[in-house]
């Protein structure tokens, strides 16, 4: 299918983008992975479109000393590759290479998949685990979001009319910490049925585990992870962990409940061990 | 309302006013008649379509003309005559990498891409890379036959393989 016809513009500069995304009507484009599909299928009505692609102030990626700035436009290709510097402990390359398919994650960018909020997107779980935040611009300003307030529901965010995501910051994470990520999809490529993302730091006894693809907000369980740090036994953390899947109310089926618990595990497992 | 795009396409520099919402397969077949773009989900699923945009594989039908401005494209037309794809065209031949031909130039182009950017290949690492491409006739044994021999002649396979 083709797309409806809609207005288009390419600003070159931030502050040009901010003012056209003030428009009514007006929706951003990052790397158009999913929203051009959308396009294409008629799904998602846009009568003006901003492409940002020509905006070199988020491709920017800088050093800020304890964190670094991800510019929101970063290809997933570009972690991938390690083309960018990771805070991570490897973290997000490997997350980067785990969804979608190349040429798919060479024009998709870390802004766009967060500002999409597909609650199966790997970059919401990956955000959230790895205590990102999230730098807005819009016409009334800057402000930062924590990744973990961010999304506040299936494709629904804190991004406020005409706001965007200019970059996400994540803080260099501890060399001592170690972290697991277990995911469940139909296919390779597929967009994930569950997955979780567990840190574990021993030497300052910080642990944290983040359940996506949780028909929603990714949800912290932050008392699993205690509890694995202090060595609780699969089994404890397992009934642990299933009742506060439960106790998270999103009503998941007995097979997703199954699925998320054995993933958490497998995640917090893996930090453990790593 | 038409934008202005400036592309090069193979080599050659195209300028042309086109429609924001045409995506780059149909500017590639339409307008410059470039057919080895194949379109098969248009969505964004099937990998028919892949071609190169600035040396790297891109899905053409979920990326608008507009978008691409400055880039330059490589489609299978301007990959003839390469020594890589030449090899892979090789394998595709001898390996039987095709029944019906409609998933090839996709298959080809990621698979240009893959013998790249990889030193490392063995089946496994081949199929999950080229899981982006749907093939509806072969079950895909000729074509990760086909990639894997390619990659081996290439210097892309691992020494075990």
């Amino acid at each position: 299918m083709k797309p409806a016809p809609f207005a288009y513009a390419r600003p070159k500069s931030l502050g040009e983008a901010v003012a056209l995304l003030g428009q009514s009507g007006a929706r951003a484009l990052a790397g158009g992975q999913s929203l051009v599909p959308l396009l294409n299928l008629r799904l998602a009505p846009v009568e003006r479109l901003v492409d940002l692609g020509a905006v070199a102030e988020l491709r920017a990626v800088r050093d800020g000393g304890g964190t670094i700035l991800y510019g929101a436009m970063t290809a997933h290709a570009a972690f991938e590759d390690g083309e960018v510097p990771d805070a991570s402990n490897g973290l997000m390359p490997f997350v980067a290479s785990q969804f979608a398919f190349r040429a798919v994650r060479n024009r998709g960018t870390i802004g766009g998949a967060l500002a999409l909020a597909d609650p199966a997107a790997d970059w919401l779980t990956a955000a959230v685990v790895l205590e990102a935040r999230l730098h807005l611009i819009g016409a009334a300003g800057r402000r930062i979001v924590e990744a973990e307030e961010f999304v506040l529901g299936p494709y629904f965010t804190a991004l406020g009319e005409g706001e965007l995501i200019e970059a996400v910051e994540v803080p260099k994470r501890a060399a001592s910490e170690r972290w697991g990520h277990a995911k469940v999809a139909m296919k390779v490529g597929e967009y994930a049925e569950s997955m979780a993302v567990g840190l574990i730091d021993r030497k300052s006894d910080r642990a944290r585990l983040v359940l996506g693809a949780a028909d929603g907000a990714p949800i912290l369980f932050p008392e699993i992870a205690q509890r694995a740090l202090g060595g609780a036994t699969s089994d404890e953390l397992r009934h642990a962990a299933r009742q506060a899947l439960v106790a998270a109310g999103r009503d998941f089926t007995p097979a997703k409940l199954a699925m998320h618990t054995t993933n958490l595990l497998r995640a917090i497992a893996q930090a453990a061990a790593a | 309302m038409k934008n202005h795009v400036s592309l090069i396409v193979n080599g050659r520099r195209v300028e042309m006013e086109v429609e924001p919402r045409l995506h780059l397969a149909d500017f590639l077949r339409e307008h410059l008649h470039l057919t080895a773009t194949h379109l098969g989900c248009e969505h964004g699923v099937c990998g028919a379509c892949t071609v190169l945009a600035d040396g790297k594989p891109i899905r053409a039908c979920i990326a608008l003309a507009v978008s691409l401005d400055g880039a330059e494209i490589r489609t299978l037309e301007g990959l003839q005559g390469d020594p890589l794809m030449e090899t892979l065209k090789d394998a595709f031949h001898e390996k039987h990498g095709l029944q019906c031909g409609f998933c090839t130039p996709g298959m080809l182009v990621s698979a240009w891409d893959l013998l790249r950017r990889r030193r490392d290949l063995d089946e496994r690492a081949v199929r999950v890379a080229m899981s982006g491409n749907l093939c509806r006739c072969t079950g895909y044994q000729g074509i990760v036959r086909s990639i894997m021999a390619a990659a081996t002649r290439a210097g892309s396979a691992k020494e075990s393989a």
